[in-house]
């Protein structure tokens, strides 16, 4: 009992640092690069593909017995698409402003890699609890590090943190961190600190 | 054999319940979606055409013209939508004018996807705290009877530009600047030939 709860703690926090999709295995950079101009647009995406990634796990995880593996795949994507397409109509109809500014990278969540990559790894081969769990862990992950990123690059290309200013007045935004390059630069050296970090540990 | 059914079954079954749900969930959101679609509409007129108090929309040669009303029900002046390239998206903004099509009374950035920072300081420009939208304000008053408008680069925004139809573009997003512009001259062109022929 003991040991089979370490484990399903185990299972959560692997997504948080061990097996990071963003960091360590380098999944759906593209809407980790493209969204994160601002602290909330990290945040809302990530947290539309905690829903994505959740309820695809579930759904795939109960149903993974019935799914011949021939088809698995499109089975995947058609359960992803429909949550996918879940998340973005109610955004447009319930918060308008935010599915403005997250705009066409909601629909490309379909093709995040973090979320075939689970089902593919994961859900698909083990126990709805379990299944859930590394969706919520991986998805939280996901979405510490694009809160992270666009904390950083919010904070030194406005001056400013969820909106709000936390820089002097006389800081000079740098321009270049809310641009694409300033993504690429951020991220870059985010893999490079938690790859020493790791190194350093062992 | 079997094999082979069994797999068209699972896949019809999945697709087919993924479209049942997604119907059910767009029969629920679409009136909500247009009904914010029509409100943004709606206030970006209210912006754009000072003084109206309702507006009807006319259909001219295919262009929609927005007829500003005060209380009383007389036309009071006209918007209509001026859709373009920017510098790297597509931007849609909404003109003001007056029945003669020979001023602006003032314009709106509806939609846009240009470079944060830069180019999208043709809504709001975070840097000025006391007028965000010094550049697309500058449209308002300008008069065009006779020429289109232009910009300049590098100088402070004077008011003897707007008898000159001439706006000051932003730094660092020219292309955006002449993108807005050129949209604008090219809408009002067109339009005024449509509005004034039946007008």
């Amino acid at each position: 009992m003991a040991k089979n709860k370490t484990s399903i703690i185990k299972e959560f926090t692997k997504g948080l640092w061990k097996e990071n999709p963003v960091l360590i295995m380098l999944l759906g950079l593209c809407p980790t690069l493209a969204v994160t101009s601002s602290a909330i647009n990290g945040l809302s995406m990530g947290l539309a593909v905690i829903f994505t990634l959740f309820m695809s796990s579930t759904i795939i995880s109960l149903t993974r017995k019935i799914i011949p593996k021939e088809v698995r795949i499109p089975v995947f994507i058609i359960v992803i698409a429909t949550f996918v397409t879940i998340t973005d109509k109610s955004m447009a109809a319930f918060v308008p402003a935010l599915h403005k500014s997250l705009g066409a990278f909601i629909p490309l969540i379909v093709v995040n890699c973090v979320i075939l990559g689970r089902q593919e790894a994961f859900a698909s081969k083990n126990n709805v609890g379990r299944s859930m769990i590394d969706a919520l862990g991986m998805g939280v992950g996901f979405t510490l590090t694009l809160t992270v990123l666009g904390s950083i690059r919010e904070i030194l290309g406005t001056g400013m943190l969820f909106g709000a200013q936390v820089m002097p007045d006389a800081f000079a935004p740098w321009l270049v961190m809310i641009l694409p390059p300033g993504a690429f630069i951020t991220l870059g050296l985010m893999i490079g600190t938690v790859n020493w970090i790791n190194a350093k540990k062992g | 054999m079997k094999k082979s059914a069994s797999l068209i079954i699972v896949l019809t079954c999945t697709a087919i319940l993924s479209g049942l749900i997604l119907a059910f969930l767009n029969n629920v959101t679409k009136p909500l979606i247009e009904a914010h679609a029509a409100e943004v509409l709606k206030n970006a007129v209210s912006d754009v055409l000072p003084g109206i108090e309702s507006y009807d929309v006319e259909n001219k040669d295919g262009v929609d013209f927005f007829m500003g009303k005060d209380v009383n029900g007389t036309v009071l002046n006209v918007a209509f939508q001026a859709i373009g390239n920017g510098f790297q998206s597509k931007l849609k903004i909404l003109v003001g004018m007056d029945l003669e099509m020979k001023n602006i009374l003032s314009i709106k950035v509806l939609e846009q996807m240009e470079t944060p920072g830069l180019g999208t300081k043709i809504e709001t420009d975070p840097g000025d705290k006391e007028n965000p939208g010094w550049f697309y304000k500058q449209f308002s008053g300008l008069q065009i009877s006779s020429k289109a408008i232009s910009y300049v680069k590098n100088e402070p925004v004077k008011d003897e530009n707007k008898a000159k139809a001439q706006i000051v573009a932003i730094t660092g997003a020219t292309i955006s600047s002449k993108a807005v512009v050129d949209i604008i001259n090219d809408a009002i062109e067109k339009n005024r030939k449509i509005f004034l022929k039946q007008g």
